[in-house]
């Protein structure tokens, strides 16, 4: 397999971006979300907004999923590994995120045991191979990654492993899309469906989207041209008055989903009846919970647990920029006091999230497809 | 970050069925399959891998396409770290300082 550095099909990206503007109607206003941070992260890389006609505009939806946790969830979790037999394990994108007293790199710089796990199965790993301490794996994720976790607290219970939990933040992307729906303060025309979500919960959990709303939702991938393409699938369906659920990304989504991965979910994972949301607040069902059957293996029902609530730093307003109300340079700290070398908050941290994308590529556009070559 | 790795499963782990190792551009680590485990691939099938496990098998062409997207978004660099950085054959490396420390993969 080999690199190839460039732009599939620039021919069919410039006339995706014709059918975009003889689609859109001039009389109207269309507002699209596009609910992975993966997409948002390819739509300022590829400046994609500059192919679209000023009446057709991307909000950038809650998809990322440490951008979305608050700051009480970082800090119980570090508070926990605060003893010195624990071992704190996460992925690499948390160890930069602000808690009220430091991220978890700032942590380990004054000693914690904090170590980056590239997959859950590895910091299983860590606790077989370090059995005097306790490992603690930080799990984040949407459905993407909590059947990962799942199959991990399985390996773990089948091996009885004493010194191994999680601490699970995993989150569900569907009542986050119900809560901005609810939302007074946001009208949309249609979704930009996740697309690896949606490898594992397929694409009938979007069909209330458009049966009760009567939103259109297209899951897409993540190259320009599979964006475009359903920006495009979207504008003929609000054209026509429709509201269905379409599938762009059949290459990897299938209708159906991986159910192995559900059934392992199922299994390990119960619905919390409410998990708070940075910037969404309080929403109901919207996150997962260890089964009392796994109870040994949960750092929290295993540990006492503080429950820190934490307001975000008053100045940033990380909450309206992930509503979609405020645009990442709308908010007062963007590009002064948070920039992604000193975030403040979580959205300028991840490669995800749309401060951090707005930050490196709205302004140096270093790859600019509108000027690609159309033949 | 939720983008998906392409990989080929070269070999099943005649020790345990639930792992395989894959190839993904030259470097080789093993993988769960435990997510696949209504369809197990065998060996010579393309999967996408993320964190450590693989989540759906793909054709050898959307495997092409997937790791372009990768290289178009910047990523492919952080996703070969990743996968490097799968401990399942270094059984008590600390996986800490063996790369920067990017590794956005949730």
């Amino acid at each position: 397999m080999k690199f190839v550095d460039e732009f599939r099909a620039p021919e069919l990206i410039a006339k995706a971006g014709e059918e975009i503007r003889r689609l859109a109607d001039p009389a109207r206003h269309y507002r699209i979300m596009e609910v992975c941070g993966g997409h948002t992260h390819a739509i300022y890389r590829f400046g994609l907004k500059d192919l679209l006609p000023a009446n057709v505009e991307l909000i950038h939806g809650p998809g990322c999923p440490v951008c979305v946790l608050p700051m009480g969830r970082i800090d119980d979790g570090l508070s926990l590994a605060a003893n010195p037999d624990f071992i704190f394990a996460a992925f690499g994108d948390m160890m930069r995120v602000p808690g009220t007293h430091g991220s978890p790199l700032e942590y380990k710089a004054r000693g914690m045991d904090v170590r980056i796990v590239y997959s859950p199965a590895d910091a299983l790993k860590l606790a077989r191979t370090n059995p005097t301490k306790h490992v603690m794996f930080f799990a984040i994720g949407f459905e993407t990654t909590a059947p990962s976790t799942a199959l991990t607290l399985k390996r773990a219970k089948a091996e009885g492993l004493p010194n191994f939990s999680v601490f699970c933040n995993h989150v569900t992307i569907i009542p986050a899309i119900r809560a901005i729906l609810d939302s007074p303060d946001m009208r949309l025309d249609g979704f930009v469906g996740p697309g690896h979500v949606s490898t594992v919960i397929g694409c009938r959990p979007y069909d209330w989207i458009a049966m009760d709303e009567g939103k259109p939702v297209v899951v897409s991938g993540f190259e320009p041209l599979d964006i475009l393409q359903s920006i495009v699938m979207l504008l003929r369906q609000l054209r026509k008055g429709e509201a269905r659920v379409e599938n762009q990304y059949k290459r990897v989504v299938p209708w159906e989903g991986n159910r192995a991965a559900l059934r392992a979910m199922a299994e390990v994972f119960e619905l919390r009846p409410y998990f708070e949301w940075r910037g969404l607040g309080f929403i109901s069902q919207s996150a997962l919970k260890i089964r009392a059957s796994y109870a040994e293996w949960d750092a929290e029902q295993r540990f006492s647990v503080p429950g820190v609530r934490v307001t975000d730093p008053k100045a940033a307003q990380c909450g309206e920029v992930l509503k979609g109300v405020l645009k990442p340079a709308q908010c007062k700290l963007f590009g002064r006091e948070c920039t992604p070398e000193q975030p403040v908050g979580a959205l300028m941290v991840s490669s995800e999230g749309s401060c951090a994308a707005y930050y490196n590529y709205e302004h140096r556009k270093p790859v600019t497809i509108a000027n690609a070559p159309s033949n | 970050m939720c983008l998906a790795i392409p990989g080929k499963i070269v070999e099943l782990d005649s020790q345990n069925a639930l792992h395989a190792v894959v190839d993904v551009v030259g470097v080789r680590r093993k993988v769960d399959l435990g997510l696949l485990q209504d369809e197990p691939p065998v060996p010579g099938d393309w999967v996408l891998i993320h964190v450590g496990f693989a989540m759906s098998k793909i054709s050898e062409a959307d495997a092409v396409d997937q790791m372009r997207t990768l290289t178009m978004l910047g990523e492919a660099d952080a996703a070969m770290e990743e996968v490097r950085g799968y401990g399942l054959e270094n059984d008590g490396q600390d996986s800490w300082g063996q790369g920067p420390q990017s590794g956005n993969r949730s």
